[in-house]
């Protein structure tokens, strides 16, 4: 017994050095990790920011949300350290921006949200009944294909109005990827991007415009983002899933659940991200209209201008911190956490970062260091002395 | 007794003072020829694959693929927006200013004009989001509602769907935003023409009306063009209310059709589309091509305006700009 706890105290003695030498090498000196990009992703950074800050008082995180599309452009610019879309890189951007790693932090659900005096949220709708009202072919709210969907409920005899986003929006790029894939004819009429021709329908600038705008006019209907739709207690329609065998209602969890399924198929960090998707999974509870969100990271920082290793390694430290512990905020903001087999993706992905070619490990270098001397002494004392780590039987 | 001393002036110093202002004075020609050299090098894309078409043709399609762009629609909500707004703004701002310069008693003279410059102080997304959030609702169920129900059938003015957010609306809030420049200046310039003018006036048995007929107008004539040619400017130019409230419409619907269909402007689709809009892509060169037209927009109004104030003050010999 006594020899376990002189083992266990000779332990403390060896490794402490190394844990204080791996704390100082985050506190020694102050860093401020900049990021520029999606405004949907920005109330949850702005609280990762501050809960980052709690914990490591010297690392301080500068993120602009200036629009994904502008933060791709300082992406290529080399100005920043990450940037922040809610949509993949594209093909061409690719090749302007070579070797960037995709790591996606979140996941955002979009809502067919309405505004119908007297019926509350849960109107039945199918993807291609959606994309037909989005096109303009069924012009009413008691059109036979909505009224088939919803028997007992007392549609009204009025036009719809549809109200789209005006900017360009990553929610907008999610929201026409699900119609492409549901309705053939979406995709050859209008098409899938951040700004489509719509064939109908009043634009308004953000989430929280359109918002407004359906909360305020009577028989409008549009499609806001998850986060927004809950905040502003909208009604929702629940919405078919790919299997057919039910009406989803858009939850954090229904959306985790079709991000889920989809995870198997993504590609690795420093792939082709371009075509990815995860509308319209499979599963009874996937909600089918929800995207990922991505953080976009040269797999060599010390092309960014401002970079060294140290700060390489605080970005790293940030990013493996956000997909893991900082997904705990996401639920309390209506963001969607990410499930357990993204994030061992993105660890993965983020394990590729480098300086100038040496890779980043999560421990400091020093610090490893003296661990792996305490341990290999631990073990040649133990082996010597005959010290125990179980109480011989 | 005191006397106002000249230090020695040297040739040298004169020299020194020249070349400072010239430099001054190159500074602002660089920025004008450094702007149209930008915008032209980064809409050249737009302008070699649609060609004229980009000033005629009304598709907008930023769909990988199925590019192409038009801004003919959003040319002419710029237009629109900008004439409806001055046919409002300009006579209520010249009465406003007439009103402080001539009719108001002395007392009211002073805080009313402060207000009014207050007024053109207020930032142009309060404008927008009071119109989107309060005005919206008020015009909508008060005036075009009732005016599409009544006319709507016969007037094509009044025909579409009212909802409130429309080529309509941005105009009135646009010309409410204006009527503070505009009036701010005319009072300045009505306050400039000599007191003896509106003395002699009087003292033929001018009534106040005939007083400001005859010797306020024609004297603050050029000054009154100049002032709504700055609420032109700022009509045209202005973004973030228009974007707000114009209803954002892209493509040939964004043609406006009457005062109650949703439009676009030119500065509108750019605050819409440029933060999304990928680097180096047609989209990208066809928004900086909408810049292009703005601008060139802008110097024709500028232009127009230098020379209908030459006109004007040419015709009234002696009249003098405040």
């Amino acid at each position: 017994m006594k020899k376990i706890l002189l083992t266990l105290a000779f332990m403390l003695v060896l490794i402490m050095p190394a844990t204080m030498l791996h704390a100082s090498a985050q506190t020694s000196q102050s860093y401020t990790i900049t990021g520029a990009g999606s405004t949907f992703i920005f109330p949850l950074m702005d609280t990762w920011r501050v809960q980052y800050n709690d914990l490591y008082s010297n690392i301080n995180l500068n993120y602009q949300s200036i629009g994904s599309g502008a933060g791709i452009k300082l992406l290529e610019q080399k100005t920043v350290d990450f940037a922040a879309s809610d949509a993949p890189l594209s093909a061409s951007d690719q090749a302007k921006a070579p070797g960037v790693l995709t790591i996606p932090d979140s996941i955002g659900g979009i809502t067919i949200s309405y505004n119908l005096p007297g019926i509350d949220k849960g109107l039945k709708l199918t993807g291609p009944v959606i994309a037909q009202i989005f096109m303009g072919n069924i012009t009413m709210w008691n059109d036979p294909a909505i009224a088939n969907l919803n028997s007992g409920v007392n549609l009204p005899a009025q036009k719809i109005e549809i109200v789209h986003r005006a900017d360009g929006s990553g929610t907008t790029y999610a929201f026409t990827d699900y119609l492409s894939k549901v309705y053939p004819q979406w995709k050859t009429d209008v098409g899938q991007g951040k700004v489509v021709p719509w064939p109908v329908g009043t634009g308004a600038p953000g989430n929280a415009g359109v918002a407004n705008i359906i909360k305020t006019t009577p028989y409008a209907c549009g499609y806001v983002e998850l986060a927004y739709a809950y905040q502003n207690n909208m009604t929702y329609a629940f919405v078919q899933n790919a299997d057919g065998n039910a009406f989803v209602e858009p939850t954090i969890d229904s959306v985790a659940a079709d991000a889920a399924a989809a995870s198997t198929n993504l590609p690795t960090a420093d792939g082709d991200w371009s075509k990815v998707s995860i509308v319209n999974q499979p599963g009874s509870n996937s909600y089918p209209i929800s995207t990922l969100t991505y953080i976009m990271v040269y797999k060599d920082l010390s092309q960014v201008s401002g970079e060294s290793q140290g700060k390489t390694q605080q970005v790293v430290n940030f990013l493996n911190w956000i997909i893991t512990n900082g997904q705990n905020y996401s639920s309390s903001l209506l963001y969607v956490p990410l499930p357990a087999s993204i994030v061992t993706a993105d660890q993965q992905g983020i394990a590729q970062i480098q300086f100038g070619g040496s890779t980043v490990p999560e421990f400091g270098p020093i610090a490893s260091l003296v661990l792996a001397i305490a341990i290999v002494s631990i073990i040649a004392v133990s082996a010597k002395t005959g010290l125990r780590f179980a109480p011989k039987l | 007794m005191e006397t106002i001393k000249l230090k020695g002036g040297s040739p040298v110093f004169d020299k020194i003072f020249k070349i400072g202002c010239a430099i001054a004075a190159t500074y602002v020609l660089a920025i004008i020829v450094l702007i149209v050299v930008q915008l032209t090098t980064n809409s050249y894309d737009v302008w070699a694959q649609e060609g004229i078409s980009f000033l005629t043709g009304s598709d907008w399609n930023a769909v990988e693929g199925s590019e192409s762009y038009g801004a003919a629609p959003y040319i002419a909500g710029t237009f629109v927006t900008a004439g409806i707004a001055m046919l409002i703004g300009v006579p209520l701002s010249i009465g406003i200013a007439m009103f402080l310069s001539e009719l108001a008693p002395k007392f009211m003279r002073s805080i009313l004009s402060f207000i009014v410059e207050l007024l053109a102080a207020i930032p142009s997304i309060i404008y927008g989001l009071w119109g989107l959030f309060v005005f919206r609702n008020y015009i909508l169920n008060w005036i075009e509602t009732p005016l599409n129900n009544t006319l709507g059938g016969s007037v094509w003015l009044f025909s579409g769907t009212p909802f409130g957010l429309d080529i309509f609306t941005a105009s009135i809030v646009l010309a409410i935003m204006i009527i503070p420049t505009i009036a701010a200046i005319s009072r300045e310039i009505m306050i400039a023409v000599p007191q003896s003018q509106r003395e002699a006036a009087y003292m033929l048995g001018a009534t106040k009306w005939e007083t400001f007929k005859m010797a306020v107008i024609p004297y603050s004539k050029s000054g009154l063009i100049g002032a709504a040619i700055l609420g032109l400017g700022r009509a045209v130019g202005e973004t973030m209310a228009i974007t707000l409230l114009i209803g954002n419409a892209t493509g040939a619907s964004a043609f406006p059709s009457s005062l109650f269909s949703p439009g676009q402007t030119l500065s509108s689709i750019i605050a819409n589309e440029f933060p999304e809009a990928s680097n180096g892509s047609l989209q990208m060169a066809a928004l900086i091509g909408c810049g292009l037209i703005l601008f060139a927009i802008a110097i024709s109004i500028n232009i127009v305006a230098q020379i209908l104030v030459s006109k004007v003050l040419k015709t009234h010999q002696g009249a003098v700009l405040a």
